[in-house]
Protein backbone atom coordinates (compact mmCIF):
# COMPACT_ATOMS: atom_id res chain seq x y z
CA UNK A 1 0.00 0.00 0.00
CA UNK A 2 1.14 3.28 -0.41
CA UNK A 3 2.17 5.50 2.29
CA UNK A 4 -0.44 7.47 4.03
CA UNK A 5 -0.01 10.98 3.83
CA UNK A 6 -3.25 12.37 6.28
CA UNK A 7 -3.67 10.87 9.74
CA UNK A 8 -6.19 11.41 12.12
CA UNK A 9 -5.62 14.10 14.58
CA UNK A 10 -4.23 13.73 18.39
CA UNK A 11 -7.88 15.52 19.84
CA UNK A 12 -9.54 12.49 17.91
CA UNK A 13 -7.46 9.63 18.86
CA UNK A 14 -7.75 10.68 22.47
CA UNK A 15 -11.67 11.25 22.30
CA UNK A 16 -11.64 7.62 20.61
CA UNK A 17 -9.22 5.96 23.38
CA UNK A 18 -11.40 7.92 25.64
CA UNK A 19 -14.81 6.48 24.22
CA UNK A 20 -15.93 9.70 24.22
CA UNK A 21 -16.71 10.36 20.25
CA UNK A 22 -20.51 8.96 18.74
CA UNK A 23 -20.64 5.74 16.97
CA UNK A 24 -20.17 7.53 13.79
CA UNK A 25 -17.14 8.90 14.32
CA UNK A 26 -16.23 5.47 16.00
CA UNK A 27 -16.36 3.57 13.29
CA UNK A 28 -14.54 5.90 10.81
CA UNK A 29 -11.27 6.29 13.23
CA UNK A 30 -11.49 1.96 13.81
CA UNK A 31 -11.45 2.02 9.94
CA UNK A 32 -8.40 4.20 9.18
CA UNK A 33 -6.51 2.21 12.56
CA UNK A 34 -7.43 -0.87 10.16
CA UNK A 35 -5.26 0.48 7.77
CA UNK A 36 -3.02 2.70 9.55
CA UNK A 37 0.02 1.08 11.58
CA UNK A 38 1.12 4.80 12.26
CA UNK A 39 -1.83 5.97 14.03
CA UNK A 40 -2.48 2.24 15.40
CA UNK A 41 0.70 3.15 17.55
CA UNK A 42 -0.50 6.45 18.61
CA UNK A 43 -3.98 5.07 19.93
CA UNK A 44 -2.44 2.75 21.81
CA UNK A 45 -0.17 5.16 23.58
CA UNK A 46 -3.23 6.51 24.38
CA UNK A 47 -4.85 3.57 25.65
CA UNK A 48 -1.81 4.07 27.81
CA UNK A 49 -2.72 6.93 29.16
CA UNK A 50 -6.32 6.18 30.13
CA UNK A 51 -4.93 2.61 32.00
CA UNK A 52 -2.94 5.39 33.67
CA UNK A 53 -6.39 7.57 34.94
CA UNK A 54 -7.46 3.54 35.89
CA UNK A 55 -4.89 3.11 38.28
CA UNK A 56 -5.29 6.42 40.05
CA UNK A 57 -9.35 5.94 40.17
CA UNK A 58 -10.24 3.97 43.28
CA UNK A 59 -11.82 5.73 46.39
CA UNK A 60 -13.25 4.00 49.58
CA UNK A 61 -16.94 3.69 48.48
CA UNK A 62 -15.98 1.60 45.09
CA UNK A 63 -15.26 -1.79 46.71
CA UNK A 64 -17.11 -4.50 44.20
CA UNK A 65 -18.94 -7.45 44.73
CA UNK A 66 -16.14 -10.20 44.54
CA UNK A 67 -18.75 -13.63 45.00
CA UNK A 68 -21.29 -11.51 42.57
CA UNK A 69 -18.66 -11.60 40.23
CA UNK A 70 -17.96 -15.08 40.49
CA UNK A 71 -21.18 -16.19 39.73
CA UNK A 72 -21.34 -14.12 36.89
CA UNK A 73 -18.17 -15.85 35.59
CA UNK A 74 -20.06 -19.45 36.01
CA UNK A 75 -22.42 -18.50 33.86
CA UNK A 76 -20.01 -18.33 31.18
CA UNK A 77 -18.68 -15.67 28.55
CA UNK A 78 -21.12 -12.99 27.32
CA UNK A 79 -19.47 -11.70 24.63
CA UNK A 80 -20.40 -12.02 21.05
CA UNK A 81 -17.30 -13.94 19.45
CA UNK A 82 -16.08 -11.60 17.11
CA UNK A 83 -15.83 -12.34 13.32
CA UNK A 84 -13.57 -11.13 10.70
CA UNK A 85 -14.47 -10.68 7.60
CA UNK A 86 -12.18 -11.55 4.64
CA UNK A 87 -9.96 -8.71 3.76
CA UNK A 88 -11.42 -6.67 0.71
CA UNK A 89 -11.56 -3.06 -0.40
CA UNK A 90 -13.52 -2.76 3.24
CA UNK A 91 -11.70 -3.45 6.59
CA UNK A 92 -13.15 -6.07 8.57
CA UNK A 93 -14.36 -3.32 11.06
CA UNK A 94 -16.50 -1.39 8.48
CA UNK A 95 -17.94 -4.71 6.52
CA UNK A 96 -19.43 -5.26 9.91
CA UNK A 97 -21.21 -2.32 9.27
CA UNK A 98 -22.25 -2.75 5.36
CA UNK A 99 -22.87 -6.97 5.71
CA UNK A 100 -19.62 -7.33 3.52
CA UNK A 101 -17.57 -6.28 1.42
CA UNK A 102 -18.34 -3.14 -1.48
CA UNK A 103 -20.64 -5.42 -3.12
CA UNK A 104 -22.94 -5.93 -0.47
CA UNK A 105 -23.53 -1.71 -0.77
CA UNK A 106 -27.09 -0.71 -1.17
CA UNK A 107 -26.47 2.60 -3.03
CA UNK A 108 -29.04 5.06 -3.40
CA UNK A 109 -28.36 8.34 -6.18
CA UNK A 110 -27.60 11.20 -4.72
CA UNK A 111 -27.58 12.91 -8.29
CA UNK A 112 -24.45 14.06 -10.64
CA UNK A 113 -23.55 10.48 -11.09
CA UNK A 114 -22.72 10.36 -7.27
CA UNK A 115 -23.99 7.19 -5.03
CA UNK A 116 -23.98 6.84 -0.82
CA UNK A 117 -25.31 4.64 1.64
CA UNK A 118 -26.20 5.73 5.04
CA UNK A 119 -25.17 2.98 7.64
CA UNK A 120 -27.08 2.55 10.92
CA UNK A 121 -25.44 4.11 13.90
CA UNK A 122 -26.58 6.18 16.68
CA UNK A 123 -27.84 9.43 16.14
CA UNK A 124 -25.57 12.29 17.66
CA UNK A 125 -23.97 11.89 14.34
CA UNK A 126 -24.23 10.37 10.98
CA UNK A 127 -22.19 8.30 9.18
CA UNK A 128 -22.30 7.19 5.34
CA UNK A 129 -20.20 5.74 2.10
CA UNK A 130 -19.85 7.86 -0.59
CA UNK A 131 -19.42 6.13 -4.68
CA UNK A 132 -18.04 9.15 -6.69
CA UNK A 133 -17.31 8.46 -10.84
CA UNK A 134 -13.78 9.26 -11.42
CA UNK A 135 -13.24 12.72 -12.54
CA UNK A 136 -16.72 13.96 -10.82
CA UNK A 137 -17.13 16.06 -8.15
CA UNK A 138 -18.87 16.25 -5.39
CA UNK A 139 -21.38 19.30 -4.74
CA UNK A 140 -20.02 22.08 -3.16
CA UNK A 141 -20.59 22.00 0.68
CA UNK A 142 -19.79 23.87 3.75
CA UNK A 143 -19.72 22.66 7.28
CA UNK A 144 -21.83 23.04 10.57
CA UNK A 145 -19.79 20.77 12.62
CA UNK A 146 -16.87 18.43 11.69
CA UNK A 147 -16.71 16.11 8.54
CA UNK A 148 -14.36 13.55 8.70
CA UNK A 149 -13.33 12.03 5.06
CA UNK A 150 -11.62 8.77 4.49
CA UNK A 151 -10.39 7.40 1.16
CA UNK A 152 -11.14 3.29 0.68
CA UNK A 153 -10.32 3.28 -2.96
CA UNK A 154 -9.25 5.55 -5.48
CA UNK A 155 -8.28 9.41 -4.79
CA UNK A 156 -10.11 12.78 -4.59
CA UNK A 157 -8.60 16.40 -4.66
CA UNK A 158 -9.89 19.44 -3.25
CA UNK A 159 -8.95 23.12 -2.53
CA UNK A 160 -6.78 21.85 0.66
CA UNK A 161 -4.96 18.51 -1.17
CA UNK A 162 -5.20 15.45 -2.38
CA UNK A 163 -6.23 12.36 -0.23
CA UNK A 164 -5.64 8.25 -1.34
CA UNK A 165 -5.96 5.28 0.20
CA UNK A 166 -6.32 5.37 3.47
CA UNK A 167 -5.96 9.03 3.94
CA UNK A 168 -8.43 10.91 6.09
CA UNK A 169 -9.23 14.92 5.39
CA UNK A 170 -10.74 16.67 8.88
CA UNK A 171 -13.13 19.25 7.86
CA UNK A 172 -13.68 22.05 10.20
CA UNK A 173 -16.37 25.09 10.28
CA UNK A 174 -14.60 26.85 8.33
CA UNK A 175 -13.54 24.92 5.09
CA UNK A 176 -15.73 24.82 1.96
CA UNK A 177 -14.80 22.57 -0.41
CA UNK A 178 -15.65 20.55 -3.44
CA UNK A 179 -14.21 17.21 -3.52
CA UNK A 180 -12.74 15.82 -7.05
CA UNK A 181 -12.30 12.26 -7.73
CA UNK A 182 -9.21 11.71 -9.72
CA UNK A 183 -9.57 9.96 -13.27
CA UNK A 184 -8.98 6.71 -13.43
CA UNK A 185 -10.84 4.69 -10.65
CA UNK A 186 -14.60 5.59 -8.95
CA UNK A 187 -13.55 7.18 -5.69
CA UNK A 188 -15.43 5.34 -2.61
CA UNK A 189 -14.99 7.47 0.64
CA UNK A 190 -16.54 6.56 4.23
CA UNK A 191 -17.67 10.02 5.51
CA UNK A 192 -18.69 11.08 9.11
CA UNK A 193 -20.36 13.84 10.25
CA UNK A 194 -21.86 15.45 13.58
CA UNK A 195 -23.96 18.61 11.88
CA UNK A 196 -26.11 18.42 8.70
CA UNK A 197 -23.91 19.63 5.42
CA UNK A 198 -24.62 22.84 4.28
CA UNK A 199 -24.86 22.77 0.31
CA UNK A 200 -24.24 26.31 -1.51
CA UNK A 201 -26.21 26.20 -4.13
CA UNK A 202 -30.34 26.08 -4.03
CA UNK A 203 -30.82 22.09 -5.87
CA UNK A 204 -28.70 20.16 -3.61
CA UNK A 205 -29.85 22.69 -0.46
CA UNK A 206 -33.75 21.87 -1.07
CA UNK A 207 -32.59 17.98 -1.67
CA UNK A 208 -31.17 18.04 1.74
CA UNK A 209 -33.58 16.67 4.21
CA UNK A 210 -34.98 13.94 1.84
CA UNK A 211 -31.02 12.37 1.42
CA UNK A 212 -30.82 12.62 5.33
CA UNK A 213 -27.11 14.08 4.28
CA UNK B 1 -15.63 -24.46 39.00
CA UNK B 2 -14.54 -21.17 41.30
CA UNK B 3 -17.87 -21.11 43.90
CA UNK B 4 -15.41 -21.59 46.56
CA UNK B 5 -12.56 -19.19 46.57
CA UNK B 6 -12.68 -16.44 48.62
CA UNK B 7 -10.69 -12.84 48.82
CA UNK B 8 -7.27 -13.24 49.97
CA UNK B 9 -6.26 -10.38 52.41
CA UNK B 10 -2.72 -10.41 50.94
CA UNK B 11 -1.31 -10.94 47.10
CA UNK B 12 0.07 -14.16 46.90
CA UNK B 13 2.43 -13.71 44.55
CA UNK B 14 5.33 -12.28 46.41
CA UNK B 15 8.01 -12.73 44.23
CA UNK B 16 8.09 -11.87 40.25
CA UNK B 17 8.47 -14.92 38.03
CA UNK B 18 7.27 -16.35 34.94
CA UNK B 19 7.00 -13.90 31.76
CA UNK B 20 8.46 -11.14 33.77
CA UNK B 21 11.40 -13.56 35.21
CA UNK B 22 13.72 -10.86 34.17
CA UNK B 23 12.66 -8.40 36.67
CA UNK B 24 13.20 -11.26 39.59
CA UNK B 25 16.05 -9.39 40.97
CA UNK B 26 14.88 -5.65 40.81
CA UNK B 27 11.69 -6.49 42.46
CA UNK B 28 12.19 -8.54 45.56
CA UNK B 29 9.26 -9.36 48.09
CA UNK B 30 5.82 -7.43 48.96
CA UNK B 31 4.04 -7.58 51.10
CA UNK B 32 0.78 -5.36 51.33
CA UNK B 33 -1.03 -4.52 47.78
CA UNK B 34 -0.54 -0.31 48.67
CA UNK B 35 3.20 -1.24 48.90
CA UNK B 36 2.89 -2.92 45.25
CA UNK B 37 1.18 -0.14 43.44
CA UNK B 38 4.16 1.96 44.63
CA UNK B 39 7.22 0.23 43.12
CA UNK B 40 8.37 0.93 39.63
CA UNK B 41 8.38 -2.65 38.21
CA UNK B 42 4.74 -3.31 39.34
CA UNK B 43 3.04 -3.90 36.10
CA UNK B 44 5.47 -6.75 35.62
CA UNK B 45 4.07 -8.00 38.79
CA UNK B 46 0.52 -7.95 37.59
CA UNK B 47 1.61 -9.37 34.09
CA UNK B 48 2.75 -12.52 36.00
CA UNK B 49 -0.94 -12.56 37.58
CA UNK B 50 -2.86 -12.51 34.55
CA UNK B 51 -0.32 -15.02 33.60
CA UNK B 52 -1.85 -17.24 35.97
CA UNK B 53 -5.15 -15.87 35.12
CA UNK B 54 -4.82 -17.34 32.05
CA UNK B 55 -4.17 -20.58 33.38
CA UNK B 56 -7.35 -20.76 35.82
CA UNK B 57 -5.41 -19.99 38.86
CA UNK B 58 -8.54 -18.63 41.42
CA UNK B 59 -6.21 -17.07 43.59
CA UNK B 60 -4.58 -14.93 40.89
CA UNK B 61 -7.92 -13.62 40.31
CA UNK B 62 -8.72 -12.99 43.17
CA UNK B 63 -5.55 -10.73 43.77
CA UNK B 64 -6.88 -9.25 40.00
CA UNK B 65 -10.10 -8.30 41.78
CA UNK B 66 -8.52 -7.01 44.88
CA UNK B 67 -6.72 -4.27 42.93
CA UNK B 68 -8.59 -3.63 39.70
CA UNK B 69 -12.44 -4.40 41.13
CA UNK B 70 -12.39 -0.83 42.80
CA UNK B 71 -10.36 1.17 40.17
CA UNK B 72 -12.70 -0.06 37.54
CA UNK B 73 -15.82 0.96 39.66
CA UNK B 74 -14.43 4.21 40.72
CA UNK B 75 -13.46 5.13 36.73
CA UNK B 76 -16.82 4.46 36.06
CA UNK B 77 -18.43 6.58 38.54
CA UNK B 78 -16.00 9.63 37.60
CA UNK B 79 -16.86 9.06 34.62
CA UNK B 80 -20.66 9.55 34.98
CA UNK B 81 -22.02 6.32 35.86
CA UNK B 82 -24.82 5.88 38.89
CA UNK B 83 -23.37 3.84 41.98
CA UNK B 84 -25.39 0.73 40.27
CA UNK B 85 -24.76 0.79 37.11
CA UNK B 86 -21.13 1.22 38.07
CA UNK B 87 -21.33 -1.66 40.12
CA UNK B 88 -22.63 -4.16 37.46
CA UNK B 89 -20.70 -2.79 35.02
CA UNK B 90 -17.41 -3.28 37.26
CA UNK B 91 -18.65 -6.82 37.50
CA UNK B 92 -19.07 -7.45 34.21
CA UNK B 93 -15.41 -6.34 33.45
CA UNK B 94 -13.90 -8.16 35.70
CA UNK B 95 -15.94 -11.40 34.50
CA UNK B 96 -14.61 -10.30 30.78
CA UNK B 97 -10.42 -10.13 32.37
CA UNK B 98 -11.34 -13.96 33.64
CA UNK B 99 -12.88 -14.93 30.33
CA UNK B 100 -10.02 -13.08 27.94
CA UNK B 101 -6.94 -13.39 30.05
CA UNK B 102 -4.96 -15.51 26.97
CA UNK B 103 -5.96 -12.51 24.87
CA UNK B 104 -3.85 -10.14 26.90
CA UNK B 105 -0.43 -8.94 25.06
CA UNK B 106 2.48 -7.95 27.68
CA UNK B 107 4.45 -6.67 24.75
CA UNK B 108 1.43 -3.97 23.82
CA UNK B 109 -0.01 -2.75 26.59
CA UNK B 110 -0.04 -3.10 30.67
CA UNK B 111 -2.66 -4.70 32.38
CA UNK B 112 -3.74 -1.01 33.36
CA UNK B 113 -4.19 0.01 29.94
CA UNK B 114 -5.23 -3.54 28.84
CA UNK B 115 -8.34 -3.09 31.78
CA UNK B 116 -9.04 0.52 30.86
CA UNK B 117 -9.81 -0.55 27.58
CA UNK B 118 -12.27 -3.22 28.28
CA UNK B 119 -13.73 -0.60 31.20
CA UNK B 120 -13.99 1.42 28.18
CA UNK B 121 -15.64 -0.48 25.94
CA UNK B 122 -18.10 -2.34 28.66
CA UNK B 123 -18.98 1.12 29.11
CA UNK B 124 -20.10 2.33 26.09
CA UNK B 125 -21.97 -0.80 25.59
CA UNK B 126 -24.44 -0.37 28.81
CA UNK B 127 -24.39 3.32 29.69
CA UNK B 128 -24.72 4.59 25.89
CA UNK B 129 -26.15 1.46 24.40
CA UNK B 130 -24.20 0.94 21.50
CA UNK B 131 -21.85 -0.71 19.83
CA UNK B 132 -17.99 0.26 19.87
CA UNK B 133 -16.09 -0.26 16.26
CA UNK B 134 -12.80 -1.53 17.57
CA UNK B 135 -9.88 -1.95 14.68
CA UNK B 136 -9.09 -5.22 12.57
CA UNK B 137 -7.23 -7.56 14.54
CA UNK B 138 -3.38 -7.98 13.62
CA UNK B 139 -3.27 -10.75 15.59
CA UNK B 140 -4.16 -13.54 12.91
CA UNK B 141 -2.39 -16.88 13.10
CA UNK B 142 -0.21 -18.43 15.31
CA UNK B 143 0.53 -16.20 18.49
CA UNK B 144 3.97 -15.44 18.47
CA UNK B 145 5.41 -15.40 22.38
CA UNK B 146 6.44 -11.85 23.36
CA UNK B 147 10.25 -11.18 23.73
CA UNK B 148 10.78 -10.74 27.75
CA UNK B 149 12.60 -8.08 27.30
CA UNK B 150 10.15 -6.36 24.96
CA UNK B 151 7.43 -7.05 27.83
CA UNK B 152 9.84 -5.35 30.38
CA UNK B 153 10.68 -2.21 28.64
CA UNK B 154 7.01 -1.64 27.07
CA UNK B 155 6.01 -2.27 31.38
CA UNK B 156 8.42 0.04 32.11
CA UNK B 157 7.75 2.35 29.50
CA UNK B 158 3.95 2.71 31.12
CA UNK B 159 4.98 3.06 34.45
CA UNK B 160 7.26 5.59 33.60
CA UNK B 161 4.28 7.61 31.52
CA UNK B 162 1.66 7.65 34.91
CA UNK B 163 4.59 9.07 36.46
CA UNK B 164 4.93 11.97 33.98
CA UNK B 165 1.39 12.44 33.89
CA UNK B 166 1.81 13.50 38.07
CA UNK B 167 4.04 15.78 37.61
CA UNK B 168 2.43 17.38 34.63
CA UNK B 169 0.94 21.54 36.15
CA UNK B 170 -2.48 20.83 37.84
CA UNK B 171 -4.59 22.38 35.26
CA UNK B 172 -3.22 20.08 32.18
CA UNK B 173 -3.89 16.91 34.28
CA UNK B 174 -7.05 17.80 34.60
CA UNK B 175 -7.77 18.38 30.96
CA UNK B 176 -6.58 14.98 30.25
CA UNK B 177 -8.58 13.82 33.12
CA UNK B 178 -11.51 15.81 31.94
CA UNK B 179 -10.94 13.71 28.14
CA UNK B 180 -11.20 10.81 29.92
CA UNK B 181 -14.00 11.13 31.85
CA UNK B 182 -16.32 12.52 29.53
CA UNK B 183 -16.59 16.03 30.27
CA UNK B 184 -15.00 17.36 26.96
CA UNK B 185 -15.65 16.71 23.45
CA UNK B 186 -12.87 16.16 20.68
CA UNK B 187 -13.66 19.30 19.55
CA UNK B 188 -12.52 21.02 23.27
CA UNK B 189 -9.38 18.68 23.54
CA UNK B 190 -6.27 20.62 22.62
CA UNK B 191 -4.23 19.77 19.73
CA UNK B 192 -1.35 19.36 21.79
CA UNK B 193 -1.68 17.58 24.80
CA UNK B 194 1.64 18.01 26.00
CA UNK B 195 2.04 14.45 27.11
CA UNK B 196 5.06 12.91 26.51
CA UNK B 197 3.97 9.81 24.17
CA UNK B 198 7.29 9.39 22.31
CA UNK B 199 8.85 6.77 23.94
CA UNK B 200 5.22 4.08 24.29
CA UNK B 201 4.70 4.89 20.66
CA UNK B 202 8.10 3.30 20.30
CA UNK B 203 7.67 0.69 21.88
CA UNK B 204 4.25 -0.34 20.48
CA UNK B 205 6.02 0.25 16.98
CA UNK B 206 8.62 -2.30 17.64
CA UNK B 207 6.30 -4.94 19.01
CA UNK B 208 4.07 -3.88 16.05
CA UNK B 209 6.75 -5.12 13.68
CA UNK B 210 8.05 -7.93 15.66
CA UNK B 211 4.62 -9.13 15.34
CA UNK B 212 4.04 -8.38 11.56
CA UNK B 213 7.70 -10.37 11.09
CA UNK B 214 6.40 -13.31 13.01
CA UNK B 215 3.80 -13.70 10.58
CA UNK B 216 5.39 -13.66 7.19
Amino acid sequence: MKEIKHHLSEALLMAYSAGTLPEAFNLLVATHISMCDECRVRLEAFDTVGGALLDDAADNTSNVDFNATLRLIEGGPKDPIRFEHAKGVLPSVLQEYVGGDVDSVKWRSVGMGVRQAILKTSKEASVRLLHIPAGCAVPDHGHRGTELTLVLQGAFRDEEDRFDRGDVEIATEDLEHTPVAEPGEDCICLAATDAPLRFRSLIPRIAQPFLRI
Amino acid sequence: MLTGTRLTEKPHAAIISGAAGATKAACGHYTTSQEVSRNMSTDTHWVDVVTRVRSQDRDAFAELFQHFAPRVKGFLIKSGADVNMAEECAQDVMATLWHKAHMFDPSRASVSTWIFTIARNRRIDMLRKQRRPEPDELTWGPEPEPDAADVMELQQESMRLAKAMSQLPEKQRELIQKAYFGDLSHSEIAEETGLPLGTIKSRIRLALERLRHAMK
